[in-house]
């Protein structure tokens, strides 16, 4: 029988309790909001990148369900001195992992802290909300207007 | 006597587990449970009776215009509308009220007017007029809530002016479960010469509704929320109204004659009815109003009553919870928030234990807006539930918050 646990690991209530890197950036130099319409879940992520496209910082605010937060929290951890590049590479494989088949394994070379979120597959209404973040990420990396959304 | 056993053998989807744990289904309003009487009636009407409405000369579309039209007398009763003429069938409330924005309200509305609406609305009492207002230069006006989740009382004479065309509130508020003194409303806006829309979505299945004792101009509704099918709901609207009022959409049904010089319209209620309507639906909506009847509508509300005022205790009692809507007049709907654990991850853990509850804004953003949360966690209750679901509940939301503690 699945477990409430698998989806709630401790990781992610702590992540949620306390989120790390959470406020705005002092200096930043790209930004997006990201917003779920169906949960309200509301994000904005701050990035410092530097002239050789390295994240140097990143930072979000908002509010939404533990998922969301979490995600973010363990999200922005996972990118500091990462590029641009190797970034959008993250999200593919998080993406990936959000979505594949519950026999499949989760990268953990790639991927490291961020398999805790892997239970969300289990529970397909809730993805969006472990993805939010990445998208919200994506659009500030290209410097999108608009708001992220999951679609 | 109420016998609240009965009444959930006649449902049958409430007979099953989900993830080992038996169906605690406590989101009632975001739609109902269908009795068996109400499944039985749309499978007869495909397994015997189907056919079109109104045009064919044999015997399967005479019974199903006859049952077709039966739904319409029932619903005009359990309204105590003066005329089956002031019932239209629609797709649900929102196309209702569309219906009425489009129709009444382009021809009655114009630049500087205003229409009132309540903080509380559902989005579907909002935004056709918002649409209206912007297409025609009017105003939107708000009446507020105060923060027991009451419309604000005090000041509906000073929102109410000679400009107000339109007064639109909710009688029972899906949000905050409140309900709203719409006969004082009424006689306030009919002073100032306003009509006045009255959102039934939520009420019919929990009040007694008599149109004509309230004096209401129109009353809309969904099938779905008081134990009927989805996709049909109704518009009542006053015959003096619907006369003057231009078609909403043309089309078959809808007409009497059409050359391409010009087309008569049908009478009433066909009028509003253009193209083949949900012939199935409809029969669905008028068995359940047979149900509600059967049931009796004041003894399912007082069961309902005492299983909100079951919770309403145990949520007070509840570390943490706090209750979103605590109106002295209130129905069916039990919203709240929990410290420290998001309503939608308590959608999520309540659904693992069997429990269905609604988490979200409930199509009702201003609220949250008023409130100061992103959504709220809602149990509603109908006939069916029982005080043993109401333990179910709390001994999840118990569960959520060891899990996050
Ligand atoms: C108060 C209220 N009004 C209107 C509606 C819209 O009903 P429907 O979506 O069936 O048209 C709802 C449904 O959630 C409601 O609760």
């Amino acid at each position: 029988m699945f477990d409430l646990r698998d989806l709630y690991q401790q990781v992610i209530v702590d992540h949620n309790k306390s989120p790390r890197n959470f406020g705005k950036l002092a200096d930043f130099n790209h930004e997006a909001d990201g917003y779920n319409p169906l949960c309200g879940d509301k994000l904005h992520v701050y990035l410092k990148v530097n002239d050789a496209g390295v994240i140097e910082d990143v930072s979000f605010e908002g509010e939404g369900c533990a998922i969301s937060v979490a995600s973010a929290s363990l999200m922005t951890d996972a990118l500091k001195g990462k590029t641009m590049q190797e970034s959008e590479d993250m999200f593919g494989h998080f993406q990936h992992m959000a979505t594949s088949e519950l026999d499949e394994a989760p990268d953990e070379e790639v991927l490291g802290k961020l398999t805790v979120l892997a239970g969300v597959r289990e529970f397909p209404s809730r993805i969006k909300c472990a993805t939010l973040c990445w998208h919200t990420l994506l659009a500030a990396v290209k410097d999108r207007p608009e708001p992220a959304k999951t679609e | 006597m109420f016998d609240v056993e009965k009444v959930r053998a006649e449902f049958p989807i409430l007979h099953q587990e989900v993830y080992g744990k038996p169906l605690v289904y406590l989101d009632n309003a975001a739609t109902t449970q269908k009795p068996q009487s109400v499944i039985d009636a749309v499978r007869h009407y495909y397994e015997r009776d189907n056919a079109n409405v109104h045009r064919g000369v044999h015997a399967l579309s005479e019974r199903a215009t006859a049952s077709y039209e039966a739904a319409r007398d029932k619903i005009r009763e359990l309204l105590n509308a003066t005329s089956r003429r002031e019932i239209i069938f629609t797709r649900g409330a929102t196309e209702a009220i569309n219906l009425v924005a489009s129709s009444w309200g382009m021809t009655n509305i114009g630049a500087g007017d205003e229409v009132l609406v309540s903080e509380m609305e559902h989005h579907s009492d909002i935004v056709p007029w918002q649409m209206l207002c912007e297409r025609v230069g009017a105003t939107l006006k708000v009446l507020p809530i105060n923060d027991a989740g009451e419309l604000c009382m005090d000041q509906l004479d000073s929102l109410l002016g000679e400009r107000t065309r339109l007064v639109g509130i909710v009688h029972l508020s899906n949000a905050l479960g409140t309900i709203n003194p719409v006969k004082t409303i009424i006689e306030k806006a009919h002073a100032v010469g306003a009509k006045v829309l009255l959102d039934g979505a939520q009420a019919l299945a929990h009040l007694h509704v008599d149109v004509q004792a309230l004096d209401c101009d129109f009353y809309v509704t969904s099938a779905h929320k008081m134990y009927g099918p989805t996709g049909i709901g109704m518009l009542y609207a006053k015959e003096a109204l619907l006369d003057a009022m231009p078609p909403y959409q043309g089309g078959g049904d809808m007409i009497t004659m059409v050359t391409f010089e010009k087309t008569q319209y049908n009478d009433l209620p066909y009028k509003f009815e253009a193209g083949t309507p949900n012939i199935a639906g409809a029969i669905g909506f008028g068995a359940a109003v047979d149900w509600l009847k059967k049931t009796g509508i004041d003894a399912a509300s007082a069961h309902e009553n005492d299983l909100l005022a079951y919770a309403t205790e145990k949520a007070k009692a509840f570390d943490g919870l706090r209750i979103i809507g605590a109106a002295r007049d209130k129905a069916s709907v039990l919203s709240f928030t929990i410290k420290g654990v998001h309503p939608h991850d308590l959608g999520t853990i309540l659904d693992r234990e069997g429990v269905a509850i609604r988490a979200g804004h409930h199509c009702a953003m201003p609220v949250m807006q008023h409130f100061h949360v992103p959504a709220t966690a809602r149990a509603s209750f109908a006939a069916y539930n029982t005080r043993g679901e109401v333990d179910a509940l709390f001994a999840a939301l118990t569960k959520a918050q060891e899990l996050f503690a």
